[in-house]
């Protein structure tokens, strides 16, 4: 993956949306080097065209040329010269796009909610919206989707980012604003009767500026907040102990467990993320922890997609896995979590991850979102204990 | 021109003296000797009358799409009717037109008579399929008349099951049946093609249009089951909830898109391999040469089949599919686009030092090159992971494949009519006419496609009903390509029309109007029911030019370079 660490020349294209994200100038460059291909080929198939129509054009109308059947060297030629050509687009593709969905392990997380026709996004600290998304500038910005009836596809073009969002499943997709102002949010994906009205804008602010947005919808409460009231309205307590002294429930306990690798029935172990802990809620049999009973009802029906979003946000707030066991989440489009984080504005700070993913989060909650919430959610729940 | 005009016409009336003037179409009449006949030539026609009359109602779809994309805001039709168009413009044009359009009629026409034999090898199932197709196609036309589906063609899951509340069963159930007409088709061709080849027709001495058809055939009998199967699991789930694509169920819906591309990817090159056998036909003929590298043209029509079948994730990458799935989809696309580049090398060489002809199917054949070079090309950019990650579902992805179905398929299958116009019918179309339906058509499709390269990279999606009005230059891309699309609609009518007046008043064409080497052209036109008075004997390589005319042209034994003492670089050694 040697190309993502090459920093690329700032290539503007014409016809391009503008360019507002960490990526959008990696597939700008890319599409660069794809147009000048094109351009070569199609110019020269054209000019041989041009020159041998021509050229070589009948003259007579009875006249007959001199058949010439092959040659090797050409076939040779023009099948290997352009498989070499492919094969650097490929690398130059792949790796771009290993970039674009190995989502980084330190990023503002959102929660997103498709559905016809209209995208719903919660930030960690409860804030919700409708068709726009506020965001700061500079901040890798991790988006975790679902959808609650068919798929989608989040597009906004200036980011150069697209990511289906499919019933079942939490896609995530990520990005890093480069510039403020606001740009616009499609659905890429067809989705029915109103389709092309299911879009909006992602507004990119100053940080400063964005507090104050996020200060403005004051009183909401964290999504680890809602989830909370959630986990207690639906009798979940009643088998999940949530703190870590207390004693096992029915079900297993919840303190920590976001990020580790839980046994189950059967064989193996199952990573903790946020798919396994959604199809725990809605299908509670599909994998069930070693060591209990099969006596969960399915919540199917009972929480929608956006509450069980909330109820993950309160489970991973409980507590981090210490002594990284494993770090991250791997989902969908996500890749795996192992190996070197890639790309990025400060591949520095990126490298540094896996090896600690979390005590950074907790020994200093103020420059991320995320655990400074999450950690709210945590003391609560520990006082109410 | 003229001079030749008339030196044509002089042979003409010389064969239909010579001959007996009874052919395929005047042997029996009335309309039971059509809807029975077991002619593998009647059948291309009924195909051809069908296939035209599905392209008309899918041009008329686009047209609608087209004068509502006029202006940003949704004001000329709802929502929900534009979605329906676009899916019934997607349907008639993928299932009922581009599908069968050259195999059925050109290729039911032509099989038997390029590899010398009276008939398919199971005309009576040549038949059916034929009926099967009219059955598929009433059933699925009745269901957009009824009110229509809005699934897109591409009919995804949980939409297409859960949501939708059109006719998405009885529609699938017309593309259903009519699975079994292109199955039934590719399963004659291929019997056709290895028992039926007359004396010294080799593999290697076939024309390129049967190594294609091949190609085509196996995707056939292959691809087909697995969208028969698709369609059948939405129809279960629509009506008994069977949980296999609803995660409700417990089922995956992207599982449907990898079963759909299964099949729909090799389906791109079902609609353009024959093209391809067409264009080298028609560049052979009309620059008298034999098709350069003929073997690895001939292979890579193969190879294409081959690898096309294992390419369908490429249209998978921004699915949630596994991103290292991926990169093996996108590396295996990179691959099989070679072949296609190989065929474009091998056909632009063969122009080298050709006699070639502006004749109408020649610039057809030229369209084609240069047209599916760029739809070719920006299939490749397509296929860089990266770089698709922007651009899928957009209008960049709408333009690349009109390029390679349009710019690709279509113009293989003008110029092929054109072509074979005069075997088929016995009559000639006026070439000035042609000439000038083809520059309107390369014109009008470039208006109409090319900015919608430019769209989709500037990110409008596809599929939209309407689109915002302050993004710079969409709006004006928009009406170039409604512009365009008329002008490619009028480009595309004109043919209609002189086709159909040249059946009675045009010039009667000779057996051999271009002249070409195929067994086709060895026969009268119209040929014979039985195509051939005496089966042929073939003692001569595909494309061989040099036996008959170069020894009444240029004089026997040397060429006129070698007269001329130049030694043309490319020329064979054996030779």
């Amino acid at each position: 993956m040697l190309l993502t660490q090459v920093s690329v020349p700032q290539v503007s294209v014409p016809f391009s949306p503008e360019q507002a994200s960490t990526f959008a100038p990696h597939v700008d460059a890319l599409y660069a080097y794809l147009l000048l291909i094109t351009i070569f080929f199609s110019t020269l198939i054209t000019l041989l065209l041009v020159v041998f129509a021509v050229k070589y054009r009948r003259r007579q109308p009875d006249e007959v040329p001199r058949p010439i059947s092959g040659s090797m060297v050409l076939e040779l030629t023009w099948t290997i010269v352009p498989l070499l050509i492919a094969m650097t687009i490929f690398v130059w593709g792949a790796s771009t796009y290993f970039k674009a969905y190995r989502v980084p392990h330190q990023a503002m997380e959102v929660y997103v909610v498709a559905k016809q026709w209209m995208w719903k996004f919660q930030h960690q600290t409860g804030q919700r919206e409708i068709n726009e998304l506020h965001v700061p500038v500079g901040a890798r910005v991790k988006l975790t989707m679902t959808t609650e009836d068919v798929i989608h596809s989040l597009y906004v073009p200036a980011f150069r980012i697209k990511q289906d969002v499919v019933p079942g499943r939490y896609t995530q997709l990520w990005f890093e604003a480069t510039k403020t102002g606001s740009y616009y949010l499609f659905c890429a994906e067809y989705c029915g009767t109103n389709h092309s009205g299911m879009g909006g804008h992602v507004i990119v602010m100053e940080p400063t500026a964005y507090e104050q947005w996020l200060a403005g919808g004051a009183g909401a409460e964290s999504a680890a907040a809602q989830g909370q009231k959630l986990f207690q309205e639906r009798g979940c307590a009643s088998c999940h102990q949530t703190d870590p002294a207390g004693q096992q429930g029915r079900g297993p306990t919840l303190y920590g467990l976001f990020g580790k690798q839980q046994a189950i029935e059967g064989d193996g172990t199952v990573a903790v993320d946020e798919s396994y802990i959604r199809e725990s809620i809605l299908d509670p049999q599909a994998k069930l922890a070693l060591g209990f009973q099969p006596i969960m009802p399915t919540f199917r029906n009972q929480v929608n997609e956006e509450q069980i979003l909330q109820l993950i946000a309160y489970i991973r707030s409980l507590g981090q896995p210490q002594g990284g066991e494993s770090g991250g989440t791997a989902q969908g489009g996500g890749g795996t979590t192992t190996g070197p984080t890639t790309g990025g504005a400060s591949p520095t700070t990126e490298r540094s991850n896996p090896l600690a993913p979390t005590s950074p989060r907790q020994g200093n909650p103020s420059p991320q979102l995320p655990p400074r919430v999450g950690q709210g959610g945590a003391a609560n729940a520990n006082r109410r204990q | 021109m003229s001079n030749e005009l008339t030196a044509t016409d002089a042979r003409a009336h010389e064969w239909r003296s010579r001959f007996p003037t009874v052919n395929y179409l005047n042997a029996d009449y009335g309309i039971k000797s059509w809807l029975l006949t077991k002619d593998h030539k009647r059948i291309a026609l009924l195909y051809l009358v069908s296939v035209t009359f599905f392209f008309l109602i899918g041009g008329a779809y686009a047209g609608a799409i087209r004068l509502e994309l006029l202006t940003p805001q949704g004001d000329l039709v709802q929502s929900q009717t534009y979605n329906k168009l676009f899916t019934h413009h997607g349907i008639m044009m993928v299932f009922f037109f581009l599908i069968p359009s050259i195999p059925a009629t050109l290729g039911n026409f032509l099989v038997p008579m390029m590899i010398g034999a009276k008939d398919l090898a199971f005309p009576r199932i040549n038949l059916l399929s034929w009926y099967i197709y009219m059955l598929g196609g009433v059933l699925t036309f009745s269901a957009l008349l009824f009110g229509g589906v809005d699934t897109g063609w591409t009919f995804y899951v949980p939409y297409s099951t859960n949501f939708s509340n059109t006719y998405v069963v009885l529609a699938g159930l017309g593309i259903f049946i009519n699975g079994f007409s292109s199955i039934l088709t590719g399963l004659n061709f291929i019997v056709t093609i290895h028992t039926m080849r007359a004396p010294g027709m080799t593999w290697f001495r076939l024309p390129l249009f049967i190594w294609s058809h091949y190609a085509t055939s196996l995707i056939f009998i292959l691809g087909t089951p697995v969208i028969a199967i698709t369609i059948l699991l939405i129809a279960l789930e629509r009506l008994a909830h069977v949980g296999i694509f609803d995660p409700a169920l417990g089922g995956d819906p992207v599982l449907f898109q990898h079963m759909f591309w299964f099949y729909s990817h090799p389906a791109v090159y079902i609609m353009i391999l024959p093209a391809m056998g067409v264009v080298s036909e028609l560049i052979a003929t009309h620059t008298r040469k034999p098709i350069f590298g003929y073997s690895f043209v001939a292979f890579s029509s193969l190879a294409i089949a081959i690898f096309g079948f294992l390419v369908w994730g490429h249209h998978l990458f921004v699915s949630s599919q596994s991103v290292y799935a991926g990169m093996i989809f996108s590396l295996i696309s990179f691959v099989v686009a070679i072949p296609s580049a190989v065929k474009v090398f091998n056909w632009t060489a063969t122009m080298y030092k050709g006699s070639i002809s502006y004749d109408t199917p020649m610039l057809y054949a030229f369209a084609f090159i240069g047209l599916f070079t760029i739809g070719g090309m920006t299939g490749v950019m397509l296929a860089a992971l990266g770089f698709d990650v922007h651009v899928t579902d957009t209008y960049f992805v709408v333009a690349h494949f009109h390029y390679i179905m349009v710019g690709g398929a279509m113009m293989g299958y003008l110029g092929g009519l054109h072509n074979w116009w005069p075997k088929i019918t016995g009559r000639m179309y006026p070439e000035g006419w042609g000439r000038f339906a083809a520059l309107v058509v390369f014109v009008g499709f470039n208006l109409t496609f090319f900015p919608q390269f430019l769209l989709g990279y500037m990110g409008m999606p596809r599929r939209y009903h309407a689109y915002p009005a302050d993004v710079p230059l969409w709006q004006v891309l928009h009406v170039m390509s409604t512009a365009g699309a008329s002008i490619l609609g009028i480009g595309l009518l004109i043919p209609g029309v002189y086709f159909l007046w040249s059946m009675r008043y045009g010039r009667f064409a000779p057996a051999n109007p271009w002249p070409a080497t195929g067994l086709e052209w060895r026969t009268p036109s119209p040929p014979p029911t039985e195509n051939f008075a005496v089966t042929p004997v073939v003692t001569w390589e595909a494309y061989e030019y040099r036996p008959v005319e170069e020894m009444r042209v240029i004089g026997p034994g040397e060429s006129a370079e070698q007269a001329a003492g130049v030694q043309p670089p490319l020329d064979r050694a054996e030779t």
